[in-house]
């Protein structure tokens, strides 16, 4: 394998003494720049290291994003931790294995071939040699940059890989302190945010007096150009404060919002940036069918609101977040604060499950523009619930219209898919502003939305082209950069719409063709095995004979999407009631994600990916009001609740150990949302083309 | 205003504001950091507490109002077959509502020790997961009423 070819992770720090050592303590430590977001990454990292150096598991130790101590591996993005964190681990664990035999067989005077290792002892010809990785260590440069060209393990001699392993987070978390918001350091100082509700609003008056009442206690208000932070040594105080605070400021220069641009529609028609990609047109003769899509603009809403702390001593700012990427956090906080890179560490530290790009980053600027100006106190910004709901980056809103020319046959022999979004990832490496950079005397310019590239896995356009067999594909892209509010990446990005859109249609026309959608879809898929296998599984569990003529409130869906068209397949079969309101009563998963590290996680995994999509497919849409986002709460912004979780959720992971490992976290939203649509149409007889599956909406159709 | 109550099982005096909420003197004046701030709003119940074996959102009580009474937090629930029940079932992703989720859960097989699925669905309907692990809660739950039922006590 050349350096070409390396993971991107390793590539970037190719020196195995950067990802492990050998601790005194028989531990064996490792370092990493992926983290864990709820997702479970640190555990299958920890076997995957362990499993390469054949170590016992709970001799891994694990840090995990830090600018001081870790490698730089980017973001914890787009389900790519295992495929390339995990991937870089897997090499450099075999390259240190392999030096470290190389070096007990010189001292041995033995050929490297006849040392086995077990339980992180090496053995010569099966025999104990009384020496182990770490008495060898110290006699290993582990700091030579690895080529991967070591051969990891054979897949067939894994012993941790592919068995489940309990997740090593989950015991501290169900016991008391676990998260960032948990932390305690000394001289702690509570801040929380007054918001400047747009950039560019100009903080007119600000009625200190009032806020003071209100706080009940000692409290210092900070205010740097249209920032403003309130601040006390008692965190009740802090928070009254903050709580009163937006009633007693006046703004000017604030934009307004209509309740029509909350809705996908809206975007349709507005300036854009436009690309087509795909196959060219003009389109091929025959019967063209078309039908519009949509997905309003929903929330992340973490169960925790985001929280950092920061600390400005002695020139040195060090900042605590639940970020998803320590070294682009830093880069970040560099440009706007205007420092060296060098003079800012960034220690992750673990937050609620983000589901993207959340409010993190943003109170880490916070934290650190508080601390910058009061330098010497451990500075802890809490972002409110209601903050979190009116200032995080949304999951974009999109429409999308869909034509397809079909054959004789009633299959689709050119397809075309229109998609009007706004950006799907705006973080800071990608033109968009830390939220309080745009408050700051000097502040941020406007941000350039962008999109993610094609070879990124796109944004709007993620998996629009359809995974099947059909002769021309094309998708027209409108960005729009003037979307009324921010948005960035959500789990799945443009996938979960793009998914519901397509694999609805594909229902449509299948019922045009009076073929039944599994067998339709199959017939669309010679050729492509991973595909067909997922979705011929999902059907067999989910016993799809059974599946009724529908019409009668009781319906089955089937949805399939290989993620990004390159990552994990899964196919998701919906069983639902529908009276006045949806109600899912069964789901049946079946996911190819290549070589499995931990079942039980990517199960877990599968299964919170399926109970989201749902969530968001019955429940979510954010709402605006005049000055900005007006579902603040969770009774204005419902998600799935206990009471509606349905009665069975079975996965089944196909077993393909030759395959490359993938991750898993996203590749069931889009399926799921199509099969509760796709289910919701066979029971009411009504194919409903807009999420969410609302009651209201409901009753709309239902009254024709 | 000093308040004296118990946490845990312990003595607990605190000179606070007595409308500081319940939860900022756990965190802040006890630091007993397991009842969570998710919404202050008595809507998420990450925040959720026993005081007096009843469930209540820490969030939105005040503390004055519980001086004399006996509160319990996630901490106290060390050994209890929910905590196994929890680990065998792997039922949690993230965790953050997962210390006021086992709140609840406590105080419904206390009162219920075989309680049925919608029993269980019922008393954990007011706490919200978005990682999409209710499924696995709700077993870990019911696993936990058996193992109580058998005296399997790890």
């Amino acid at each position: 394998m050349s350096a070409t070819t390396l993971p991107a992770s390793l590539a970037t720090t190719p020196s195995p003494a950067k990802w492990l050592r050998f601790d005194p303590d028989r531990t064996v430590h490792l370092s990493v720049g992926k983290v864990e977001i709820g997702q479970g990454i640190m555990t299958a990292l920890a076997q995957i290291a362990a499993e390469e150096l054949d170590v016992p598991l709970d001799t891994i130790r694990l840090l995990a994003g830090d600018t001081d101590l870790a490698p730089d591996e980017g973001s914890t993005t787009s389900s790519l931790s295992i495929e390339v964190g995990g991937a870089s681990l897997r090499l450099v664990g075999a390259e240190v294995r392999a030096r470290m035999i190389a070096r007990l067989a010189q001292r041995l005077n033995c050929a490297p071939a006849d040392i086995t290792v077990a339980d992180g002892a090496f053995l010569r010809a099966g025999v104990p040699t009384g020496q182990d990785y770490w008495s060898v260590a110290p006699e290993v440069d582990l700091v030579r940059p690895a080529d991967g060209a070591t051969a990891p393990k054979p897949i067939a001699e894994y012993r941790l890989v592919g068995r489940s392993a309990p997740r090593r987070d989950l015991p501290a978390k169900i016991s008391g302190a676990a998260f960032i918001q948990d932390l305690v350091r000394p001289d702690l100082l509570h801040a929380r945010m007054l918001r400047q509700p747009f950039r560019g609003a100009r903080l007119a008056a600000l009625d200190e007096a009032a806020i003071r009442r209100a706080a009940g206690g000692e409290l210092r208000i900070l205010r740097h150009g249209n920032f403003v932070a309130l601040l006390s040594a008692n965190e009740t105080v802090a928070h009254r404060a903050a709580a009163a605070a937006p009633t007693h400021a006046q703004w000017e220069n604030v934009r307004r919002l209509t309740p029509a641009q909350q809705e996908a529609a809206w975007l349709v028609g507005q300036p854009s940036d436009d690309r087509e990609i795909g196959d060219p047109g003009p389109a091929a003769a025959g019967t063209v069918v078309e039908a519009r899509y949509s997905r309003p603009y929903i929330a992340h809403a973490s169960i925790g609101p985001s929280c950092a702390l920061a600390e400005n001593r002695d020139g040195h700012l060090s900042v605590w977040s639940h970020t998803q990427g320590v070294y682009p956090l830093r880069a970040a906080l560099a440009r706007v604060l205007d420092r060296r890179p060098e003079t800012i560490s960034v220690h992750h530290a673990q937050g609620a499950g983000c589901y993207g790009h959340n409010g993190a980053d943003d109170a880490a600027l916070d934290a650190a523009v508080v601390a910058t100006l009061v330098p010497d106190r451990c500075i802890r910004v809490q972002w409110r619930r209601e903050e979190e709901f009116g200032f995080e980056p949304l999951g974009s809103a999109m429409a999308i219209s869909l034509r397809a020319v079909l054959d004789p046959a009633g299959k689709p022999i050119d397809w075309t898919a229109e998609i009007w979004s706004g950006s799907h990832v705006q973080r800071p490496a990608m033109g968009g502003n830390l939220l309080g950079h745009e408050a700051l005397p000097v502040p941020a310019p406007d941000p350039r939305p962008t999109d993610p590239s094609e070879a990124a896995g796109g944004g709007g356009t993620r998996n629009a082209i359809p995974h099947y067999a059909i002769a021309a594909r094309r998708v027209l892209h409108h960005l729009v950069p003037g979307a009324p509010v921010r948005t960035s990446a959500l789990r799945g990005l443009g996938a979960v719409a793009n998914v519901f859109a397509l694999e609805s249609f594909m229902d449509e026309l299948a019922a045009r063709a009076g073929v039944d959608p599994v067998t339709y879809r199959l017939s669309l898929l010679d050729g492509r095995p991973r595909a067909a296998g997922v979705i011929a599984r999902a059907a067999t569990m989910a016993g799809w004979v059974r599946r009724g003529p529908g019409g009668d409130g009781h319906g089955w869906g089937i949805g399939f999407a290989q993620y990004k068209n390159r990552s994990a397949y899964a196919a998701v079969v919906a069983e639902v009631e529908v009276e006045r309101e949806v109600r899912l009563r069964r789901v049946w998963c079946a996911a190819d994600a290549g070589l499995v590290v931990n079942p039980d996680g990517m199960r877990n995994q599968l299964e919170g990916g399926i109970l989201q999509a749902a969530s968001f497919t019955l429940k979510e849409q954010i709402t605006f009001g005049e000055t900005g986002v007006s579902s603040l709460d969770w009774e204005t912004y419902p998600i799935l609740r206990f009471s509606e979780v349905p009665e069975e959720i079975a996965c089944d992971l196909i077993d393909a150990p030759e395959e490359r490992a993938l991750g898993v976290g996203e590749c069931t939203l889009g399926p799921t949302a199509a099969a509760i649509g796709n289910a919701v149409a066979h029971a009411l007889g009504v194919r409903i083309r807009d999420m969410p599956f609302t009651r209201e909406r409901i009753a709309a159709v239902l009254l024709g | 205003m000093r308040i004296d109550f118990t946490v845990n099982g312990t003595a607990a005096q605190v000179a606070v504001d007595p409308t500081t909420p319940l939860l900022d003197v756990l965190r802040n004046e006890l630091d007993l950091k397991g009842a969570r701030y998710g919404c202050g709003l008595e809507q998420c119940g990450a925040c959720m507490v026993l005081v007096d074996n009843e469930p209540v959102f820490a969030c939105g009580r005040e503390v004055g109002t519980i001086a004399g009474r006996h509160v319990a937090t996630v901490e106290s629930l060390a050994g209890h077959p929910l905590h196994q029940a929890f680990l065998d079932e792997q039922a949690g992703q993230c965790g953050y509502c997962l210390a006021g989720i086992l709140i609840s859960a406590k105080a419904l097989l206390d009162r219920t020790p075989s309680p049925t699925r919608a029993e269980v669905v019922a008393a954990l309907d007011k706490h919200l997961c978005r990682c999409g692990t209710q499924y696995r809660i709700i077993r870990a739950v019911e696993r936990a009423a058996a193992l109580l039922a058998h005296g399997e006590v790890r």
